[in-house]
């Protein structure tokens, strides 16, 4: 199982970065949301999955998923929400103020456009 | 005085016969400076409470250099010496030459600096102390040290640069653009002496046991004598006359304290000789060289120009001025009865012994020595007659000075004339000065001296090889100096386009900006791929090396759990909509596989039983699609500018890279464990006790581990706050309507 979510997480950050280095802004927002999956599913897979039951203490039931790595995790998509969601209006508001969403053309001066 | 004593940094005062010696000079010529500066600088013209402050700072900071026993406190006042002398010569500062010539000579004196700062650190680590006396003490016991030739090698490169020695003298003739008072105060009689003295300071230090420092010294010394001999006769500017012979002597003198610094090593009476020339003609040349300045200035006050090709026949008119300059070139050229005489006659006689002697290393080169010195000094005689005939004798010019009533005014003539009277007196009587002053110096720099040893100095001693060696000099300088026009123009023609080290100073600092104007615009063009290529590109190498350096991979397979059906069939849908999305040209195909890969982690969290995440990840992937469609009302259509998706090409590589450093990262991790957790087993069995809840993770989140949610709140305010201000605030509407 563990080499299954090692592979997925591999192909995650391929994919999250591949997106993050083209040049559409909505492309790179894509890719951050993606390597943030990535990185939760690392937080979870380093933990170790798949060891006990879910930490809800039930009775009858003794051995228990770690639920450390799962709060973390909860922490972090909130977070990685948050920021999904500023990065987006920033996308928006910079698109409406330089008319482009292309990130090569959005530099500190006008003059060394290529 | 204490300053850091933790540190062993003191402000101890030391004097002995070498400083007494500067210490005259400093004061006595600043003096003399300050007299000739009042009646020099116009009142109404001048910013004069800064030229003053800049003077007396600079003096303080020379006196503080050649009294200070503490190796950091010399740095401290030699740094300062610098600086001042930096404004100094930038005191017109509206004058594009001044600030050229003030940052030269701050940049390379600075340098020099710092190197000595260095030489200084590895000394005072090497004998434990900052004390000068203390390494001297102690400097046998650590010689052997292959520091050691290191420190050497800095306090030369820091003396070097102060005393303008070659190939560092180029800052000198640029610094002329100072003031004349400053010029003859600092650039002739105090500061480029201050090498000399750190030279001559740590020849106690380093000359007992290595002959490179010897050797070195005394090379330097005698190629820029003779450097700055030969480009003193192709100028024609007074002044860089004198910068260039300043130069040229300060390489004697330096030649002459390499010669003497033998004394420490070898007990032979011509190396003392050689010593007491060099600290005879370091007065003497103050003494005349602060008089030929002081001339100058008066010559440019009072014509105009300093310009030897427009000057002529100034004799007649200012006849006292004449005077003064007569003693002062002749004594500069080595002529009897003033003291550059006896100073010139020991320096050949040095050379000459040098040449007589079975000098161990030394005994092939020291012809040459003896004839490169030989010849400085006919040049020196060649250009000190220059210096005085041109403006003096001749033909006045009168259509080509600005002023017709031409004088020597008195005020400005008192300090040169005190001067010129030391020039002669000294000559005449030089016992007088140089029992008092110059064998005190001598036993400070050799401190190993018979204590009761004497100079003897006398005008007349004799038909030596070096008295016909001045004859012969005089004889060929005056032959070259007649004929002087005639092959003037032939060696400034032909060296005027050869090597220069000015243009070596000038294209280094224009390669050097270019390069750094170059790497930093390669480094930071601006594009946010190629700032993002190279962090991935970083990341992926240093794992790589940090992983198979340390051979941390872990691939056992013992810990794996066991593989459902299910977790197949989820890594292949995850498979393909990662894919599918990396090809995805549509925004609408991207977004819709985005939430896609939402649901999917959402049923992996299931699978992997954690409840809760699953049900966040589920509302925040469902939140962020329609976040997502809501954004694409007001953004352009994805893909249109897009560049082809090639198979291969540099993005894909970096992607694949980090994906697989990931892989690599995560799979062996989680393999090796150090320790088991402590924490989760305390939050398992406490979570009902302690917290009250049964869900462990809800638990955890508000209760063992509530700060971390209090926070996220915050993050999710802040974010709100954030969009809701970009959103509404509009602050350069105002300018946009107006460009319009």
């Amino acid at each position: 199982m563990e080499l299954l979510m090692s592979l997925l997480i591999g192909l995650m950050f391929t994919a999250g970065v591949y997106l993050i280095l083209s040049k559409n802004v909505l492309r790179i927002i894509i890719g951050t949301a993606i390597v943030s999956h990535g990185a939760n599913l690392t937080l979870l897979t380093i933990g170790g999955i798949k060891r006990g039951n879910a930490p809800i203490l039930l009775d009858g039931l003794t051995l228990f998923n770690d639920p450390i790595p799962q709060a973390l995790i909860l922490t972090a998509i909130v977070i990685g929400f948050a920021v999904t969601a500023l990065f987006l209006v920033v996308a928006y508001r910079a698109y409406q103020e330089n008319g482009t969403d292309m990130v090569n053309r959005t530099r500190g001066n006008d003059d060394d456009d290529d | 005085m204490k300053w850091i004593p933790d540190l062993g940094i003191n402000y101890v005062l030391r004097l002995d016969g070498l400083s007494l010696l500067f210490v005259l000079l400093i004061t006595g010529i600043g003096t003399l400076v300050t007299l000739y500066s009042i009646f020099y600088l116009s009142k109404k013209k001048e910013q004069l409470h800064y030229f003053y402050a800049y003077l007396a700072i600079f003096m303080t900071a020379m006196l503080g250099l050649v009294l200070s026993d503490n190796m950091m406190v010399l740095y401290l006042f030699w740094e300062m010496t610098s600086i001042s002398s930096f404004l100094l010569i930038g005191y017109w500062h509206k004058r594009e030459r001044s600030r050229y010539g003030a940052k030269k000579a701050l940049y390379i004196t600075v340098f020099g600096g710092l190197m000595m700062l260095g030489g200084m650190a590895i000394l005072s680590n090497l004998a434990g102390s900052f004390s000068i006396q203390t390494v001297i003490a102690r400097a046998a016991a650590f010689s052997d040290s292959p520091y050691f030739i290191l420190a050497m090698i800095f306090i030369m490169l820091g003396a070097f640069t102060k005393s303008a020695q070659f190939p560092f003298h180029i800052w000198l003739p640029d610094a002329m653009e100072a003031p004349t008072p400053i010029s003859a105060y600092l650039h002739s009689a105090t500061m480029v002496k201050a090498g000399l003295y750190l030279i001559a300071r740590m020849t106690p230090v380093f000359a007992p046991t290595h002959q490179s420092w010897s050797v070195t010294i005394m090379i330097v010394g005698l190629v820029t004598l003779f450097w700055g001999a030969f480009n003193a006769l192709k100028q024609v500017d007074l002044k860089a006359i004198l910068a260039y012979s300043t130069i040229s002597q300060l390489g004697l003198i330096m030649s002459l304290l390499g010669l003497g610094s033998n004394a420490l090593r070898e007990a032979n009476g011509f190396y003392v000789a050689a010593l007491a020339a060099a600290l005879l003609h370091l007065f003497n040349h103050a003494t005349f060289k602060g008089a030929l300045f002081m001339v100058v200035g008066i010559i440019d006050h009072e014509t105009g120009t300093r310009d030897i090709r427009r000057l002529g026949g100034l004799m007649n008119v200012m006849p006292l001025a004449a005077t003064l300059a007569f003693v002062g070139t002749f004594a500069m050229a080595g002529i009897p009865p003033f003291n550059g005489f006896i100073s010139k006659e020991m320096f050949l006689e040095s050379f000459v012994h040098l040449s007589s002697i079975d000098a161990p290393t030394l005994s092939t080169l020291s012809y040459i020595f003896l004839f490169v010195a030989w010849i400085a000094s006919v040049i020196t005689f060649v250009y000190s007659m220059i210096l005085f005939f041109r403006p003096f004798t001749g033909k006045q010019k009168p259509w080509l000075q600005p002023k017709r009533a031409t004088h020597t005014p008195l005020g400005m003539a008192f300090s040169p004339l005190v001067l010129i009277v030391l020039v002669i007196v000294s000559g005449l009587f030089p016992n007088l000065f140089a029992n008092r002053l110059i064998t005190p110096a001598i036993h400070s720099v050799k401190t190993t001296l018979n204590p009761s040893y004497e100079l003897h100095l006398a005008l007349w001693h004799g038909f030596t090889p070096a008295l016909w060696l001045t004859i012969a000099i005089i004889a060929v300088g005056t032959v070259l100096a007649v004929t002087y026009l005639k092959w003037k123009p032939a060696i400034q023609k032909r060296y005027r386009h050869t090597f220069a080290w000015n243009d070596v100073y000038n294209r280094g600092n224009y390669y050097f900006e270019k390069l750094s104007y170059r790497s930093m615009t390669t480094v930071m063009n601006g594009n946010l791929r190629f700032y993002l290529i190279i962090l991935f590109m970083t990341f992926i190498l240093m794992t790589l090396v940090g992983v198979l350096t340390t051979d941390s991979l872990d691939f056992s397979m013992i810990k794996l759990t066991k593989i459902d059906v299910l977790d197949v069939l989820i890594f292949i849908a995850t498979a393909i909509v990662l894919l599918a999305i990396m090809l995805s040209k549509a925004r609408l195909t991207s977004v819709i596989l985005l939430g896609a890969l939402g649901y999917l982690i959402a049923i992996m969290f299931m699978v992997a039983r954690a409840p809760d995440i699953a049900l966040t990840q589920l509302v925040v992937e469902t939140i962020s699609v329609i976040l997502y469609l809501l954004a694409f009302r007001f953004l352009p259509q994805i893909g249109k500018d897009e560049e082809k998706i090639t198979p291969f090409s540099w993005r894909l590589w970096i992607s694949l890279g980090v994906g697989f450093v990931m892989f690599m990262v995560v799979f062996s991790s989680f393999n090796t464990t150090f320790f088991d957790s402590v924490l989760s087993p305390y939050f398992i069995e406490n979570a009902y006790t302690l917290g009250g809840g049964k869900n462990v993770v809800n638990v955890t989140l508000v209760d063992f581990r509530g700060f971390d949610t209090f926070f996220e709140s915050a993050v999710l305010t802040i974010a709100a706050i954030c969009i809701y201000s970009l959103v509404r605030l509009r602050l350069n509407k105002g300018d946009k309507q107006h460009e319009e």
